[in-house]
């Protein structure tokens, strides 16, 4: 059962059919690196290192993260509105937490 | 206890602390380039790649990459690497796009070590490969704090 995490989806609330529309997520998480350093804690690598999108149950966007990603991780990508549905934002952290949420974009 | 078995127990107790401070990079820039590439010319057209020249922190670098393509099922972007050249982890990020995205277009904020060239590869379902990079001179790296 995947998780909530606190997250800003931002996408348009209807398109016509055929429109690109542009998505774009914020969502909070340290991203801790896991990467030692003078006066640092050593502390294992914790971050969300995959996000993937379904629309409509169709995966519509994959994106590979890494510790170089900034902490509370942004991405902003862009689908074509085919059908009224959920966009499913799923992000998978290491050590096996899987974190959901949802948007609905009505098409018109 | 023995003098000897003394004598070690700092050595082992700075063991694997200093194993992970001297963990060599698992993949360097090169490498990884070279990896996605697999043999093919990279081609210098086709990518915007929006970054800033100069950046306060590196905690958090603004990049926004655009490429050209019709994004058709005929021809599209299937994917859009950023590699940072001295970061610790050379592959910041992997987009995996389809038609579905109908355009080429992504962004996202990454963080820099240091003042280095950014790299952004596109492959295309044509088998090329678009590069385009930039320098970003970084004041207050990534790895210099907690953040």
């Amino acid at each position: 059962m995947a998780a909530s995490i606190p997250a800003r989806i931002t996408l348009p609330e209807t398109a016509r059919r055929g429109e690109v529309v542009s998505v774009r997520v914020l969502v909070r998480h340290p991203m801790e690196r896991g990467f030692d350093g003078p006066g640092l804690t050593p502390l294992p690598r914790h971050i969300l290192h995959t996000l993937r999108v379904t629309y409509a149950g169709e995966e519509v966007f994959r994106m590979a993260l890494s510790s170089g990603i900034a902490a509370n991780p942004y991405v902003e990508f862009t689908t074509v509105a085919t059908e009224t549905g959920d966009l499913v934002f799923e992000w998978q952290e290491d050590g096996g937490a899987v974190y959901r949420r949802e948007a609905r974009l009505v098409v018109t | 206890m023995p003098r000897r078995t003394l004598l070690a127990m700092p050595l082992a107790a700075a063991g694997p602390r200093a194993a992970i401070a001297q963990r060599p990079p698992a993949e360097d820039f090169a490498a990884a380039e070279r990896t996605i590439l697999a043999g093919r010319a990279p081609r210098a057209d086709g990518i915007a790649l929006e970054v800033p020249q100069l950046s306060e922190n590196g905690n958090s670098v603004d990049i926004a990459v655009k490429v050209a393509s019709p994004m058709t099922a005929a021809d599209h972007v299937t994917a859009i690497h950023i590699l940072s050249e001295k970061n610790p982890v050379p592959r910041v990020a992997t987009f995996a796009l389809s038609p579905r995205a109908g355009r080429a277009e992504v962004a996202t904020r990454i963080r820099l070590a240091t003042t280095q060239t950014v790299t952004v590869l596109a492959e295309t379902s044509a088998g090329a490969v678009h590069r385009a990079s930039r320098e970003v001179i970084v004041i207050l790296g990534a790895c210099v704090d907690g953040g």
